[in-house]
């Protein structure tokens, strides 16, 4: 049963308790730390199918968006994210597996089994969102926004009905820089734009153009205009 | 519970319900769906007086740890709105984690455990030569006096200045024994009925504006009619206090001037980094420091006055 096994129904009932309240800690523990403020520039749909791609500058990013997200549509999220990182040892194996249901992936192409947009595939035929970092690794340029990389278009191109919300993550990086364990206590704010959907006829550049616009325009002015 | 205090959270909850009251009348009247922004703002500002005045209540009852648990926890959440706007850079990460991990709960054990000797120099003295020792060490120079200069800022407000609201507890004021809570509430009630009431005063005969790259609202008849006002009511509070009628009109009207011009140098912070607000504690008010700016500048004023002039000689 790799199918249920894939969609987060792991280990015994203590075990899901377990990382149930873990799950509520971690995200008292974001809240208390970054008190994150939330702005819609469309009303949100929890319902629907959605992708949710953001911009990736700090380990915890993931965390932070999988708390705002609330704890009835995070138990219908899974974020996509890096498999080295994830399953080094037990204790982020199961916060990872366990707790936020990632789908591993595999970034080093020659350590790859299968392909990444076909696990993400699998894994929307679950009737699962998605949390997903297109730029593929920690922006620490300069730049407000790293090249993204093109799987959320093959996504929309197999699933022409899914929604895509870009969502900008502001100041986490500075709660919890490179190499540093105790986060420092910054308020955060995500922005949520409006949703996207691939056009039947639209090429891969063509959508990754219009979203990293729209990514880019939720980002603050001085944020922006530093590129 | 001291009847006293009941009788003033007995006025303040009735002055609230009228307030509430008041406020919804004008929002039926002129504002319908929260049409005419001022009403909203004034709405909002009623609705943090209750916040504020049920959970002093409630620490009030628990007694002085929760009191000076209470501000600890402003403390850091002012603090953390404070920084959220300074310049930071990865080097500094020690010396914010020491901010707010050490730094802080350091200064509030002191304040819990009355060590005036210590927590009255440990941030003008210890953290202001420590913190930059800490971030030296990174080695990096770009707007090295900046980022030490706005952290230790940061901690004078948020911290050093916050923690002598509840350092009133502590005060020994011969034949006030045990009402030390009341100092706390006078302080609270002048500052904060200075705030409205110079809004009022600067709405009804504002002409000449105190600063107006900072604030186009704030003027000097405003700041009279506020700070005059607000002594008055100091003086009529003079029964919860050691404090003689004169005196106490005196004392609130030093409090109210440092609590509004706080207001103003807060805004001018603001100003300079380009935000309307602080924070985003509760929907729709802003921060802690939007609700407790004129506070944090008036405590340590207040705490010194009177401790200077009424604790006995021994304390």
């Amino acid at each position: 049963m790799t199918a249920a096994r894939d969609s987060g129904e792991r280990g015994g009932i203590i075990r899901r308790i377990v990382a149930q309240i873990t799950g509520l800690a971690i995200a008292l523990f974001a809240r208390f730390i970054t008190s994150p403020r939330v702005y819609y520039a469309a009303p949100p749909h929890p319902d629907r199918q959605t992708v949710y791609f953001a911009n990736h500058r700090s380990n915890a990013d993931t965390v932070l968006i999988w708390t705002v997200l609330g704890a009835a549509t995070r138990a219908r999220t899974r974020p996509v994210a890096a498999a080295d990182y994830w399953l080094k040892s037990p204790l982020r194996k199961f916060i990872g597996l366990d707790v936020f249901n990632v789908i591993p992936i595999e970034r080093l192409r020659e350590n790859r089994s299968e392909n990444p947009v076909e696990k993400m595939l699998a894994a929307l035929e679950t009737g699962v969102s998605l949390i997903i970092f297109p730029e593929g690794r920690r922006n620490e340029s300069e730049a407000p926004l790293l090249d993204m990389r093109p799987g959320i278009y093959h996504l929309g191109q197999a699933r022409p009905e899914l929604e895509f919300v870009p969502v900008w993550i502001e100041n986490l990086n500075g709660v919890l820089p490179r190499g540093s364990i105790i986060p420092v206590p910054l308020l955060c704010t995500l922005a949520f734009g409006a949703a996207l959907r691939v056009d039947p006829d639209e090429g891969r550049d063509a959508f990754m153009a219009r979203a990293r616009a729209a990514l880019l325009a939720l980002a603050p002015e001085e944020v922006r205009d530093g590129s | 519970m001291d009847p006293d205090l009941l009788r003033i959270f007995g006025g303040l909850f009735l002055a609230l319900l009228a307030a509430t009251l008041g406020g919804q009348v004008l929002r039926w009247q002129f504002s319908r769906g929260g049409s005419t922004a001022m009403i909203e703002r004034l709405n909002a500002r009623i609705r943090g007086w209750w916040v504020m005045i049920v959970l002093l209540g409630v620490t009030f009852v628990l007694g002085k740890g929760a009191v000076v648990l209470l501000f600890a926890f402003a403390s850091f959440s002012a603090l953390r709105e404070f920084l959220t706007l300074t310049r930071r850079s990865r080097a500094d990460h020690s010396t914010l984690v020491a901010s707010f991990f050490v730094v802080l709960p350091i200064q509030y054990v002191a304040v819990w455990r009355d060590w005036y000797g210590f927590y009255a120099i440990f941030i003008p003295v210890y953290a202001f030569l420590g913190l930059p020792i800490l971030s030296v060490i990174r080695a990096r120079t770009d707007h090295y006096l900046t980022r030490v200069a706005q952290t230790q800022w940061a901690l004078m407000i948020a911290v050093f200045c916050m923690s002598h609201v509840p350092a009133l507890l502590v005060l020994r004021i011969p034949g006030y024994e045990d009402r030390s809570l009341m100092l706390i509430v006078f302080l609270l009630i002048v500052v904060q009925s200075g705030d409205l009431l110079q809004f009022v005063w600067g709405r009804l005969l504002g002409r000449r504006k105190i600063a107006p790259e900072v604030s186009r609202s704030k003027t000097w008849e405003g700041f009279a009619g506020g700070v005059l006002s607000a002594s008055l009511i100091g003086a009529a509070l003079y029964w919860i206090t050691p404090f003689t009628p004169i005196q106490a009109w005196a004392m609130a009207l030093v409090t109210a001037a440092m609590g509004s011009f706080g207001r103003l140098v807060m805004s001018a912070i603001k100003r300079e980094r380009g935000v309307r607000e602080w924070g985003h504690l509760i929907e729709g008010q802003g921060g802690v420091l939007d609700r407790l700016d004129s506070v944090v500048f008036a405590a340590p004023v207040f705490f010194h006055l009177t401790r200077f002039f009424w604790q006995s000689a021994g304390g």
